[in-house]
């Protein structure tokens, strides 16, 4: 363990008082933790390190690599909190890959990784599944169980993670980009989208049907994104009045019990952009 | 067992994803009607039955859709599973995350490299492309050292998902050896990969669905032609 939250001498597993939810910013949370931390150990009754295998057990079962903004992220903890999963969030520092993330996911280095039980699993939409198949019997089942419906979701997934991840960045101003292309680009797909949500969902609320599911999971994670980019690049995407079925089925999956905790408000995402994406805050509209 | 009137596959014969496809059916001993389509020139049934991509494979059965490979091979591991067909993805969560892990970056980091090998327009990009491919398999040597615990293939004992994934492009690095005297696949850098790839191309649920190299080198130059300016 070469991380900040586990380095000797022995402290519970996270002293994380503030959430990554919270009103602060990641840097104030990041220096209030660090200074109960320091409290706490100043505090705490001299005892011995911790041996490793007691260590071990003291580490949450699962952990999540990650960090707040990333819809990739965002899908992981909303499949964890729709089966009841407890988890601890092991906030990676923008810019800044730590050992134990190289180590997990040497292969692509990225963020999300979930480690249960130490063992890492890499790929949002793969630990999305894997979650789904290790708590089948608990919580609501996140792919559906008729084959045929199950490879439409899949299908669907990767079409979304085909054709959103990067034209939200261009529309962002995180990296260079037509944003007209972009705004068009992600238009397009919405339309799809609407489409297949009356297929899939059957006039139900959710392209699950009844409940939230793994495309839900897959497109809802974008959401928060897609309607920060709607207010920065002045665009409407989720157009109501073009996409009746899936602006409803936005404004559903907003406000579903697992998401908000995980998926905060457009605010914070506009607000997030403005300080990291290092474009000034005129630039967010587009000159027409 | 599907008759074939309930089960359609669209494909193109060199496409190694409609290669995993077939050989995916063929380890569950499923028939089917195949429908060659010309990729220049698309058919209708092609367009109708996805509309969105235009692509094979599209496996259609009782009338209804399913496209991209990877989601095809699943669906066929779900419908036929259980009893004497074998599974194609392992039973453990975490080897299946594995197995779908490394699939995937199959599909995202060799198939863009080697196919960039096939379309290079100048001598400087196609060894640009060639590096590119040997690092990707470079990484997927050492997941076969981890996935395959010692034994014959990623999937254990017998054939599984990451085989399918991976061996369907294996004709094709045959192909690019021949045209442009490539060795990706070769004992000295990658010997597990190698002697895996003599185990796979004599596996007998794969054997017979590997196309002539003759007919990809056809199809390569065909490629060069309308995409290489």
């Amino acid at each position: 363990m070469t991380h900040a939250r586990t380095s000797k001498p022995y402290r519970p597993a996270s002293v994380s008082i503030l959430k990554s939810h919270s009103i602060f910013s990641t840097h104030q949370r990041q220096r209030v933790n660090n200074h109960l931390s320091s409290v706490l150990a100043a505090e705490a009754p001299q005892r011995p390190t911790m041996s490793p295998e007691k260590q071990e057990t003291a580490t949450a079962a699962v952990r999540v690599l990650g960090r707040w903004p990333s819809p990739f992220v965002i899908r992981v903890l909303i499949a964890l909190r729709l089966k009841g999963v407890e988890y601890e969030l092991v906030e990676e520092a923008m810019g800044n890959r730590s050992e134990l993330l190289l180590a997990s996911n040497p292969v692509h280095r990225k963020i999300p990784v979930l480690l249960h039980h130490g063992r890492a699993v890499s790929e949002s939409l793969i630990i999305v599944q894997y979650v789904d198949e290790v708590w089948a019997s608990q919580g609501p089942a996140i792919l559906p169980a008729d084959p045929h419906a199950r490879a439409a979701e899949r299908f669907w997934s990767q079409y979304v993670d085909d054709k959103f991840p990067t034209a939200i960045r261009v529309l962002r101003g995180k990296v260079a980009g037509d944003k007209d292309e972009a705004a068009a680009q992600v238009a397009a797909a919405l339309e799809h989208l609407e489409e297949a949500l009356v297929q899939c969902g059957r006039g139900k609320g959710y392209f699950g049907g009844d409940s939230l599911g793994y495309l839900d999971i897959a497109l809802g994670s974008h959401v928060g994104w897609v309607r920060a980019v709607e207010r920065m690049a002045q665009v409407c995407l989720l157009d109501e009045a073009k996409l009746p079925n899936l602006a409803a089925w936005a404004d559903r999956f907003c406000a579903h019990p697992a998401v908000p905790d995980v998926m905060p408000h457009t605010d914070r995402f506009v607000e997030f952009s403005i300080n990291n994406d290092g474009v000034p805050k005129a630039a967010h509209t587009n000159s027409k | 067992m599907a008759r074939e009137g309930d089960l359609k596959l669209l494909g193109l014969v060199v496409s190694p994803f409609v290669v995993r496809v077939r050989m995916a059916l063929s380890m569950k001993g499923v028939s089917y009607e195949y429908i060659e389509q010309d990729v220049f020139n698309k058919s209708e049934l092609l367009i109708r039955y996805n509309p969105v991509h235009k692509k094979v494979p599209v496996l259609i059965h009782h009338g209804k859709p399913i496209c991209e490979s990877l989601a095809i091979v699943e669906y066929v591991d779900e419908v036929w599973g259980g009893g004497a067909p074998p599974s194609i993805l392992p039973a453990d969560p975490y080897e299946r995350a594995t197995a779908r892990f490394w699939a995937t970056y199959v599909d995202d980091k060799l198939f863009p490299a080697w196919i960039g090998v096939m379309k290079a327009a100048t001598e400087e990009e196609k060894a640009e492309k060639v590096s590119q491919t040997l690092a990707v398999l470079l990484h997927l040597e050492e997941a076969f050292a981890k996935c395959s615990n010692g034994k014959a293939f990623f999937g254990g004992d017998s054939v599984g998902y990451l085989d399918l994934a991976l061996g369907c492009n294996l004709f094709w690095f045959e192909t690019l050896r021949e045209m442009f005297d490539v060795e990706l696949i070769d004992e000295g850098r990658t010997p597990l990969l190698a002697s895996w790839a003599q185990r796979f191309g004599e596996a007998a649920a794969v054997k017979d669905l590997v196309p002539n190299v003759d007919k990809a080198v056809e199809h390569a130059k065909k490629m060069r032609r309308v995409f290489v300016h």
